[in-house]
């Protein structure tokens, strides 16, 4: 029989929800093999989304979602104030993601669009990053985001340490994986200008990497251009393609 | 009787996204019973416009992150029938599979994780580990188990990444698909089969209340249906699935950024109960087995029966993927390339069941393969009006009880319908204009 170890001090963690799919939570409840060890490191003393609790303050809170109302902004605000660390979970939260693609069209054409002459009843904003109205302390790609980065962010913050950023092109790990290159197949793949960190996952599948993790720092144009042009690719496609997840950051990218 | 009540509950826990519950009483009279979704809408339609074929299910598949498979299996279908794409055996078999590991997992997240907490009078799931470890594990391994099949068959269980537009960028292998099928076997089925004791022991606790409604699903005639079929109303039958709008007819209200829907009644349900009341005979015997331990009976008209519905169907999942598997093992796997060459374009039209219920996406493309318009109504939408009037009527009827209990009641009515809030208000109509028919 062991007997029972002192009580750690817990660190306080918190999850929230702005506008999003909700994909990057249920990311990490499908941690099942790692869950019950997690939960040993820290308390959740907040996630809407499983428990009824609230609390008032937070070690680290981590937030999935872009800002996109009023009432976000109010919000992310409130929580910055409670949280000594601020983690930007997945696109939406990082770079704004899916969400700024509505930002391309005039805010009050996509709400007719979509309400019709009721479009006054909801408020809207332009889809933004969190970084946009806060500080934002670590950013964990993806989406959904890396549950590998995910894993380091979180091992680390718990043991007080600061998580490793990463900044190469998704190239370099589809090379170190010894993937087809997907140009080769007549793809217009967006892997030699996107922040790597997810192991290549998409063109080890077969597809195309859509630039979901956003650029890498300085993205080398030229390059990308010469490739799509060495196979004969049009550029309007990979811009077309680049939006889908960097239309907050880089609508101009290939202008 | 002269009684007040008001109920406010603010973004209601333990669903996905963002809804509030408002009940108004005075002196007797219910002035006011809904749900409010107050999420923030995402305005999918509009990111669509302009989108190739290729990029239509990426983007979909954002509207939710939880019913990620089905809408993207709903966008490829719609975009395959626009553009005139046949899918070959293998691909639609390996579809099925796909969409029986999701449902299995999103079942088994809502059953254990967000309705038995209810059940056990707990605020949420985490005290329930130290206390029920061994339940907790087993719900661990079957979400696991569930996962695995859409990670290996579709890359990515969340956000799948190989299915495409006319099959798959890469084929799993023969030894993946045993290994999956070993699983369900020697854990998926035991695990079922203990859930099903577990739901029975707890069973108590759901609430008895009736209200007869319209049940809205998919029907086929060979098999359960969840991956195809036509629509089906318990109230008007059998319509074309083209047809949709003549069933969904949509309409914006004041109190909710998602459209409700209506068609022979005031409201219509969809989901796992609806499901269930429609083609219960076609379910695995497993299945059938489970629904009569649970006592589910065909006819079910209590809401609160949904999350029972959704422990049956996991049983019918499990069962049927070993099928599956079986099938495409005495096929033997082809190492096929998807099907990318349009024969038309146009107007195309893809139905599933999803987990939640029945979806429908509808895209127009024009010559170039670049979508025109697009319209998606979802499950949790069209459920809306249908849990108003649930409420409408259960709270006359349980204004007795304390005002806690009350509202507990109304947040498990809620719940019951695993609803899906950061879904319902992701897509609304854009309107089709028709010039680019060949
Ligand atoms: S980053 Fe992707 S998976 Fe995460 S919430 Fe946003 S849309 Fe969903
Ligand atoms: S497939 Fe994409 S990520 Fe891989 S090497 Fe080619 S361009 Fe880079
Ligand atoms: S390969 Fe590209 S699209 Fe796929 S997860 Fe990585 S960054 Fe995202």
């Amino acid at each position: 029989m062991t007997t029972q170890t002192a009580p750690k001090t817990k660190i306080k963690i918190a999850y929230f929800d702005f506008t999003s799919c909700e994909g990057c939570q249920l990311n990490k409840l499908n941690l099942e093999n790692h869950i019950l060890d997690l939960l040993e490191h820290v308390e959740i003393v907040e996630f809407r989304e499983a428990m009824d609790d609230k609390a008032d303050s937070y070690d680290v809170a981590f937030i999935e979602g872009s800002i996109s109302t009023p009432t976000c902004v109010e919000r992310i605000h409130d929580i910055r104030r409670r949280a000594k660390i601020l983690v930007a979970l997945g696109s939406c939260a990082s770079i704004g993601g899916i969400n700024a693609m509505k930002n391309l069209q005039p805010i009050e054409d996509v709400r007719e669009i979509v309400y019709g002459e009721d479009k006054y009843l909801f408020p809207t904003l332009p889809a933004m990053p969190l970084s946009a109205i806060v500080k934002v302390d670590y950013e964990i790609h993806g989406c959904p985001m890396s549950i590998p980065e995910f894993l380091q962010v979180f091992k680390a913050l718990a043991m007080g340490k600061a998580p490793i950023k990463p900044d190469s092109p998704v190239c370099v790990e589809c090379k170190l994986r010894e993937n087809e290159c997907l140009f080769d197949r007549g793809m217009v793949c967006l892997g030699p200008i996107t922040r790597s960190g997810c192991d290549a996952i998409c063109p080890s599948f077969g597809q195309f990497c859509t630039g979901c993790r956003g650029l890498v720092p300085n993205p080398n144009k030229n390059a990308m251009l010469d490739i799509l042009t060495d196979h004969g690719l049009s550029l309007q496609e990979a811009e077309k393609r680049l939006l889908l997840f960097n239309s907050y950051q880089h609508p101009d990218t290939f202008k | 009787m002269s009684k007040n009540l008001d109920i406010n509950v603010h973004h209601l826990t333990r669903v996905e996204g963002h809804g509030n519950i408002v009940v108004n009483m005075k002196e007797g009279r219910l002035e006011k019973a809904e749900l409010q979704i107050v999420e923030a809408p995402r305005y999918f339609e509009a990111m669509l416009k302009g989108r190739s074929f290729h990029d239509a299910a990426i983007i979909t598949s954002r509207i939710c992150g939880i019913c990620s498979l089905g809408h993207q299996m709903t966008s490829l279908k719609a975009t395959e029938d626009a553009l005139g794409l046949e899918l070959s055996e293998q691909t639609i078999l390996l579809r099925k599979l796909l969409v029986n590991g999701a449902t299995l997992q999103s079942n088994v997240l809502h059953v254990y994780f967000l309705v038995a907490p209810d059940l056990l009078n707990a605020p949420s799931v985490f005290p329930l580990i130290p206390t029920h470890t061994d339940v907790i594990l087993r719900a661990l391994r079957m979400k696991r188990l569930a996962n695995d099949i859409g990670d290996i068959v579709s890359g990515r269980a969340v956000h799948p990444i190989t299915p495409v537009p006319g099959g798959f960028t890469k084929i799993p292998s023969v030894g993946e698909l045993k290994e999956i099928r070993r699983r369900l076997v020697e854990e998926g089925i035991p695990d079922v089969l203990e859930t099903v004791k577990t739901v029975k022991a707890l069973a108590g606790g759901i609430p008895n209340f009736v209200r007869e409604t319209e049940y809205i699903s998919l029907k086929d005639k060979n098999e359960y249906a969840l991956y195809e079929g036509d629509i089906y109303s318990s109230d008007t039958g059998i319509t074309d699935v083209h047809d949709y709008r003549s069933i969904t007819n949509e309409f914006v209200v004041p109190h909710s950024t998602s459209k409700h829907a209506k068609n022979a009644r005031s409201s219509y349900m969809v989901g796992a109960l609806a499901r269930w009341n429609n083609n219960y005979s076609q379910l695995t015997d497993t299945a059938l087995k489970a629904a009569e331990e649970l006592g589910l009976k065909p006819d079910c008209y209590n809401p609160y029966m949904n999350s029972v519905a959704q422990v049956v169907e996991c049983a019918h999942c499990a069962e049927d993927s070993i099928k599956i598997i079986d099938q495409l093992l005495e096929m033997g796997l082809k190492d096929e390339k998807p099907n990318q060459t349009p024969t038309k374009y146009g107007k195309g039209t893809g139905s599933n069941e999803v987990p939640r219920g029945i979806l429908f996406h509808e895209y127009e493309y024009d010559r170039r393969g670049n979508i025109v318009a697009a319209n998606c109504i979802i499950p949790t939408g069209q459920n809306l009006a249908n849990i108003d009037d649930d409420m409408k009527k259960l709270v006359p009827e349980i204004i007795g009880k304390s005002k806690a209990d009350i509202t507990k009641h109304l947040e498990m009515l809620v719940r019951a319908y695993d609803p899906c809030i950061s879904c319902s208000v992701h897509l609304l109509n854009v309107d089709f204009i028709d010039d680019t028919e060949s």
